[in-house]
This record gives C-alpha cells, sequence and structure tokens, in this order.
C-alpha cells in the first residue's frame, strides 16, 4: 500500500506515456493481484480485488455479463458490418422491400428473453446472498457527516467512539497512505468474521462504499441502513463516500483495516483508553 | 410508408407577420420549432461549457481550476440539469416535434398555436431562472446549487440555506410547465389532426414516438412539480415532507423524483428512435422493418419505464422483495429494445444504402446505443450495482445513452432535415467529418470511465486519488476531440447559408416517402390548405 505502487503521477504524464497505456493495462491485472489490493491502481479496467465472499460473488457474475454483452455488442457489430459492405448502394443498387418476416422477428424477441432469463437467475443468487442476514460476530455503528465519518463499537468490545478524517497535506505525505484514501484513524475489524454495521447520517446523506468488499449503502438521515461482510483477507481496505454530499465530498475516505483476531483484541483494548481519553468518544480530531 | 397527394397549396401569396410579430408572438409550429431549435443551441453551448470545465479540472488529479470543490459541485449540477431539460428536449421535443409532427401527419400546424407559444417562452424563462441560480447563495459561503441535477434533499434543503435551490426549483416548474402544455398540444394534434386516411398504423413513426413521449410527459411530470414542490415548501414554509426530525422521509423524495427521472430518460430517446427510424429507412431506400413491432414496442417501453425506477435506488436499503423485482422489471425493456435495434438493421438489410452525412450519424448510433444498452442490463442488475452505482461506470452509462444516444440523433436529424428546414445544403463532407470527430472523440471520452468506475472511482468528485489519473487524462482528450466536431459542425452550417445552393423539395430521393418531402423547402408559412389524402399502398396492405 506504499505511495511507490502508483507509478508515474498525471502531472508527469504525457504522450509518449499514452503510448505505454496498453502496456500498462496488460500489467494491471498482475499489478492488481499483489499490490493493488484495498484500493485502484494506475490504468485498471477492472473490479477491485475482492476479498469477500460476496465481493467474489458480484467479480464473477459481472464478468459473466461482461461475456454475454460483450457477444451482444460484437453481434450487432458484425451485422451492422455486413450491412455496410454489402448493402451499400454500389454493391446492391436496386433495393428489396422485405418489410416483414415472422420467424426472424419471433426469433430476436425470444432470444433476448432467453438471454435475460439466463442472466436473472444467477443475479437473484447473487443478490439473495447480499441481502441474507446472517448472525453477526461485530456489529458497528458507522455515521455519516459533513464531511468525515464516526465509528461506534458496542460494549462487548469495549464500547467507544471515534472519528475518521482524511490525512492531507503534510500528514499524508509523512504517513506514507494513498492521497484521498486513508484516514486518520481506521475502522479496525477481525478477519473472517462477520461484521454488521448500521449507518446513518447526521445531516445530509452520505454513502459508506468499499468496492473490494463488494459493499455500498447509504447513510440517510432517519434511518439506520444494515449491511454485512466477511473479509476473508487481513490488510487495508479502501472506499470512498458515494452520494454527494456537498463541497467536501472528495475527501471523506473510508479506511478498513483487517487483523487478526489477537490484533483486534488489542486493538480494542487500546482503542477503549485511547478514545475514552477524548471524553465519551467526542470528537478528538478537528474536523471540517 | 403510404403514397399521399397534395394538392394547390398556395405559396405564393402568404401573409408572414413582421419580425417581432413573427418571432416573439409565434403562433406557428414551424417558427416555434425553429425558436426551440436555436434556444437548445444556445442552452447546449452553456451546458458545453460547464462540462468543459468538468473535464479539464478531471485531466488531472488535485484542484485545478476549481479553488472551491462545491463550484465544481454547481458545474456538474449545471450541466445536468441544461442539457436534460434545456438543450435535449427542446431540441428533440420542441424543435423537431413542433417542426415535423404536422409536417409529417399533413396537419396545417399544431392543435394549440398559442399553447405553443407559451410553451416555448415557459422554456427560456425556466433557463433564465436556472442561470440566475448559478450567480446566487446556495450553500453556505459559495453560489449556485451544487446537488446534482437529482436534487436530492437533505443536501438541496438542510445543506443548501442560500436561494440558488429555489431557483432550480422555478427552472424544473417553469419548463416542467412549459412541457406538459407542449404534451397536450402534441397528443391532442396527433389524436386529432391527422390528414385523412392517415390511420394510427400508418402514422409515421416519429408521430408515434411523440406520441408516447408526450403521455410519458404528461404523467410524469405533474410527480416532479408535486416533489419540488414539497420540496419548496420544505425549505421556506417549515414543513418536513423529507425531514426525518418532523417525520419526514428522505428517501420518499427519491421515489417520486424517480417516478419522473426514469420516463424522463426514454422522453429523451424514444423521439430519437422515432428520427433513426425515417433516416434509416430513407437512406436504404426500403419502409421500416417491422413497423407495427417497432411502433408499439416504443409504447411498451414507455409503459414498462413507469414500472422501474428504484433501479436508481438499489443502495439507500430496500428489501430482498422490492430490489428483486426492479432487476426483472428493468431487464424486460431490454427485449422490445432489442426488438428496436434489431428492425433497424434489418431495414437496412436487402437495402441500397446512401452514406450520406445523415445516415453516418444513425448508424453510429444504432451501434452506440448497443452499447449504452447492454451496460444498463448490466446495471440492471442489483447484485452487481451494489458495486458499480454511483460510480463512474453510472457516468459511462447514461453518456452512452443520452450524449451519443440523443445527442447523435440530434445531429442526425439536423443533417437530415436542415434542407428541408433551411432550403439550404451543409456540406456533406462537413457532416461527415463532424461525425468522425464526434464518434472517436466520444469513444474516447466516455468508453474509459467504464474503467474508472469498474476501478471505483465514484461520481461528482472534484478531486480524485492518482490511480485514476490515466483514464480521466485520456478522456478529457476525446472531450477535446470531440469540441473540435462541434467547431466542424458550425463550419458546416455557415458554409450552407453562404453558399447559392438550394435543396430540391426531396433531396434525398425515393426513400423519403414521408409528407414533409412533398413540400416545398423551406416549407410554404402556413402548409396543407388543401388536406393531404392518404391512398392505401398495395405493398403495405399485407
Amino acid at each position: 500500500m506504499a505511495r511507490a505502487q502508483h507509478g508515474p503521477s498525471a502531472r508527469s504524464f504525457r504522450w509518449p506515456a499514452a503510448g505505454l497505456a496498453l502496456a500498462a493495462v496488460l500489467g494491471s491485472a498482475t499489478v492488481a493481484g499483489a499490490a493493488g489490493v484495498g484500493q485502484p491502481v494506475p490504468w485498471q479496467m477492472d473490479l477491485q480485488q475482492p476479498v469477500t465472499e460476496v465481493a467474489r460473488e458480484i467479480y464473477n457474475f459481472h464478468h459473466l455479463l461482461n461475456w454475454i454483452m460483450g457477444a451482444v455488442v460484437l453481434f450487432v457489430l458484425g451485422l451492422l458490418i455486413a450491412v455496410i459492405v454489402k448493402f451499400n448502394e454500389r454493391a446492391q443498387p436496386t433495393p428489396s422491400r422485405t418489410t416483414h418476416n415472422t420467424m426472424l422477428e419471433v426469433a430476436w424477441t425470444i432470444v433476448p428473453v432467453l438471454i435475460l432469463v439466463a442472466i436473472a437467475i444467477p443475479s437473484f443468487r447473487v443478490l439473495r446472498a447480499q441481502l441474507s442476514d446472517p448472525k453477526a460476530d461485530l456489529m458497528v455503528k458507522v455515521i455519516g457527516h459533513a464531511w468525515y465519518w464516526s465509528y461506534e463499537y458496542p460494549q462487548d468490545v469495549g464500547g467507544f467512539k471515534f472519528d475518521a478524517n482524511l490525512i492531507e497535506g503534510e500528514d499524508q505525505v509523512k504517513s506514507g497512505q494513498p492521497k484521498l484514501l486513508a484516514t486518520d484513524n481506521e475502522m479496525v475489524v477481525p478477519v473472517n468474521k462477520i461484521v454488521k454495521i448500521q449507518v446513518t447520517a447526521a445531516d445530509v446523506m452520505h454513502s459508506w462504499a468499499l468496492p473490494s468488499f463488494g459493499f455500498k449503502i447509504d447513510a440517510i438521515p432517519g434511518r439506520l441502513n444494515q449491511f454485512w461482510f466477511k473479509a476473508d483477507r487481513e490488510g487495508v481496505y479502501h472506499g470512498q463516500c458515494s452520494e454527494l454530499c456537498g463541497q467536501r465530498h472528495a475527501y471523506m475516505p473510508i479506511t478498513v483495516r483487517v487483523v487478526s483476531d489477537a490484533a483486534f483484541q488489542a486493538w480494542t483494548a487500546e482503542a477503549k483508553t485511547k478514545f475514552a481519553a477524548t471524553g465519551d468518544g467526542a470528537r478528538f480530531a478537528s474536523a471540517r | 410508408m403510404a403514397v399521399a397527394t397534395t394538392h394547390g397549396h398556395d405559396e405564393a401569396h402568404e401573409h408572414v407577420p413582421p419580425f417581432f410579430q413573427r418571432w416573439f408572438n409565434s403562433t406557428n409550429h414551424k417558427d416555434i420549432g425553429t425558436l426551440y431549435l436555436l434556444f437548445a443551441f444556445s442552452a447546449g453551448i452553456v451546458g458545453a461549457f460547464l462540462s468543459f470545465g468538468i473535464r479539464m479540472e478531471m485531466e488531472a488529479p488535485g484542484l485545478q481550476y476549481f479553488s472551491n470543490p462545491q463550484t465544481y459541485n454547481v458545474f456538474v449540477t449545471g450541466h445536468g440539469l441544461i442539457m436534460v431539460f434545456f438543450m435535449v428536449m427542446p431540441a428533440l421535443i420542441g424543435g423537431f416535434g413542433n417542426w415535423f409532427v404536422p409536417l409529417m401527419i399533413g396537419a396545417p400546424d399544431m392543435a394549440f398555436p398559442r399553447m405553443n407559444n407559451i410553451s416555448f417562452w415557459l422554456t427560456v424563462a425556466g433557463f433564465f431562472s436556472l442561470v440566475c441560480s448559478l450567480f446566487v447563495e446556495g450553500a453556505p459561503g459559495a453560489v449556485g446549487a451544487g446537488t446534482g441535477w437529482t436534487v436530492y434533499p437533505p443536501l438541496s434543503t438542510a445543506g443548501h440555506p442560500g436561494p440558488a435551490v429555489d431557483f432550480a426549483i422555478f427552472a424544473l416548474h417553469l419548463s416542467g410547465a412549459g412541457s406538459i402544455l407542449g404534451a397536450i398540444n402534441f397528443i391532442t394534434t396527433i389524436l386529432n389532426m391527422r390528414a385523412p386516411g392517415m390511420t394510427l398504423h400508418k402514422m409515421p413513426l416519429f408521430a408515434w414516438s411523440m406520441l408516447v413521449t408526450a403521455f410519458l410527459l404528461l404523467l410524469s411530470l405533474p410527480v416532479l412539480a408535486g416533489a419540488i414542490t414539497m420540496l419548496l415548501t420544505d425549505r421556506n414554509f417549515g414543513t418536513t415532507f423529507f425531514d426525518p426530525a418532523g417525520g419526514g422521509d428522505p428517501i420518499l423524495y427519491q421515489h417520486l423524483f424517480w417516478f419522473f427521472g426514469h420516463p424522463e430518460v426514454y422522453i429523451m430517446i424514444l423521439p430519437a428512435f422515432g428520427i433513426v427510424s425515417h433516416i434509416i429507412a430513407t437512406f436504404s431506400k426500403k419502409p421500416v422493418f417491422g413497423y407495427l413491432a417497432m411502433a408499439y414496442a416504443m409504447v411498451a417501453i414507455g409503459v414498462v419505464g413507469f414500472v422501474v425506477w428504484a433501479h436508481h435506488m438499489y443502495t439507500v436499503g430496500l428489501s430482498l422483495q422490492t430490489q428483486s423485482y426492479f432487476v426483472f422489471a428493468t431487464m424486460v425493456i431490454a427485449v422490445p429494445t432489442g426488438v428496436k435495434i434489431f428492425s433497424w438493421i434489418a431495414t437496412m438489410w436487402g437495402g441500397s444504402i446512401r452514406f450520406t452525412a445523415a445516415m453516418h450519424w444513425a448508424v453510429g448510433f444504432v451501434f452506440l446505443f448497443t452499447v449504452g444498452g447492454v451496460t444498463g442490463v448490466i446495471l440492471a442488475n442489483a447484485a452487481v450495482d451494489r458495486y458499480l452505482h454511483d460510480t463512474y461506470y453510472v457516468v459511462a452509462h447514461f453518456h452512452y445513452v443520452l450524449s451519443l444516444g440523443a445527442v447523435f440523433i440530434i445531429f442526425a436529424g439536423v443533417y437530415y432535415w436542415f434542407p428541408k428546414m433551411t432550403g439550404r445544403i451543409i456540406p456533406e463532407w462537413a457532416g461527415k467529418l463532424h461525425f468522425w470527430l464526434a464518434f472517436i472523440g466520444a469513444n474516447v471520452l466516455f468508453f474509459p470511465m467504464h474503467f474508472l468506475g469498474l476501478a471505483g472511482m465514484p461520481r461528482r468528485y472534484a478531486d480524485y486519488p492518482e490511480a485514476f489519473a490515466g483514464w480521466h487524462w485520456v478522456a478529457t482528450m476525446g472531450g477535446h476531440i470531440f469540441a473540435l466536431g462541434m467547431v466542424v459542425f458550425v463550419i458546416g452550417i455557415v458554409l450552407a447559408f453562404r453558399s447559392k445552393e438550394r435543396a430540391a423539395d426531396n433531396p434525398w430521393g425515393e426513400g423519403a416517402t414521408t409528407l414533409e418531402w412533398t413540400l416545398s423547402s423551406p416549407p410554404p408559412f402556413h402548409q396543407y390548405e388543401t388536406l393531404p389524402v392518404i391512398v392505401d399502398e398495395p405493398s403495405h396492405a399485407h
């Protein structure tokens, strides 16, 4: 997750580099496989590397859709090219008068229906998995504010809350964390445990999104939305607010650190004292 | 379609009113259509200027041009509202609809000529209200409404205490009222004023598309008007329709907005479907393939378009059953849309295609709309939309169906009907060069946005992590190419007016069978003083 993985910055990017774009694209799959987990990589063309079962299902289902839809587009493109080549004025001086063909018309109604049914079956399966409601190992309440997130952990792990603000400017450079993606405090959760989050907002709507978890749920004032994930890989994962919320919409990222059980225990013990010291979870970092 | 005969329209002795009377108190459908087209072009320039600001800022990470990201949000909002309400709709519905629905159905004018005039000026007034909103305070310390075109509360209420959002709401009210009046006018005209012998099932597809569009406007716009009125009273009179503190719910607004908003996307694309059918039939020198299926596919799209709205809301916390229903209903729309795509190709199949500028745009549209359509099927799946919602993937999708769909057909319509409307000829090379620049530019501009969305780049971001820089840079370069195409477009129009060459009544030959081509170019100020009579064509009555 070091800065070095980001390659050349956009400012230094010029035409010759565009020529290398394809190479970078081809390389991106392997880069994503190793270094880019939990955040986007330059020239990425695919979904972020999934680290939950749900995200993996989204990933695979999206690939299936891509193949089907790619075939549809190529089929239409092929027909258009055939039409352009075979039925231009020079190749075909006299037009036919055909305006009906019942078999064809039935076929191009039925075949799309069959394709859509073939899509719908896995679609509903993945959707059911996403919206299932397994028993939670850990519950975290997430509150969207303009423009930062706050997290509340329940009594059984210590009962503390804290804010997570964007690390920017000098601090960001010093931290070595990716720009606009990292927060000063991270939401820490144990690996291979079902984490349920309840999401709401204090002022305007926000949306808590974490691409590598296949996760997005709107934070809405007056509503408590619930969603779950089970990350099966330790690491740091980044997301960004995904509902327009005003001036600093682009500056309230989400950082989740997935750690081992033991490390999680240690963190909660530390967090309990650290965040309690700031007065019942009141803001300890100045939020804009 | 059908063979038509016109007799004895008197072109020599027509009374054309003086300038002010003609253009400011107009009751002539062609003049009002021209006003709409000029207005759409002017508003389009403003909308394009805003998108230029967006694209310049997005060229590289960091804030280059906008010191305050809220101003960027205002640009995004203004771009969306202007392009939807003041560019695409006035061009396709007010412009081409006014010009060609009466001509195609053999009517002397629209049913309510004076109401037609007020429709136009309400739209202009709405546009000025929207422009005003750009210059008054919205969010604290910043001018303009930065709410997105969806104007979701609480950002549009608590988040924008200044009057900018009120101005934007008035803009939608005014243009919405104008559109509702226009819709009433189109429905009345099409149902009552068709030439003798022109049954609904002989009516040209553009008139069909406008009939369906008018019903969508009539049924959906009042819902938007209601929603934004509630927003207005929440903002100014202490009601709490959308404020949980008083028992309201922000999600109610989203349901109301998208009950309008989804039919709205068909309002923008159905007229384009109508136009593209005529262009393809004309230049293939063949009647439209599967005419009735084409007409009723549009009806089906219109009807189903009303029951799919919550696919814009998969992440708000809808239940499994609700999401499943909206997945299913949304995918159904792909079927009639597929019928249209394949019927256009079948119309060309076996034809003797003349690749004029207009035909370039039409064929380009069929391909690009297919690309935008299949990404729509992908997004319809709530399971995948969980990831892609509110990312650049969505931006790519709706620009493929609108910017490369509706807008391509606006240009196709200009190149197709310009000789009829003005009697002048845009050089074919200009139309083709414009097409290739727009086709390449728009693809370079919008295709990489799919990759950005897949990589997780959220929408409506003034600044972004460095990993997204590459594709954003490519997209901006595509924007420049597209802009270059617009320069060629303007050059083509200027050359047309400078040239002494005049268009024939029917410059497109045997394939152009609709009634407007039986008139002079440009048509007389008042046409069809004797109504044309539609007689049965044997080949059509099988």
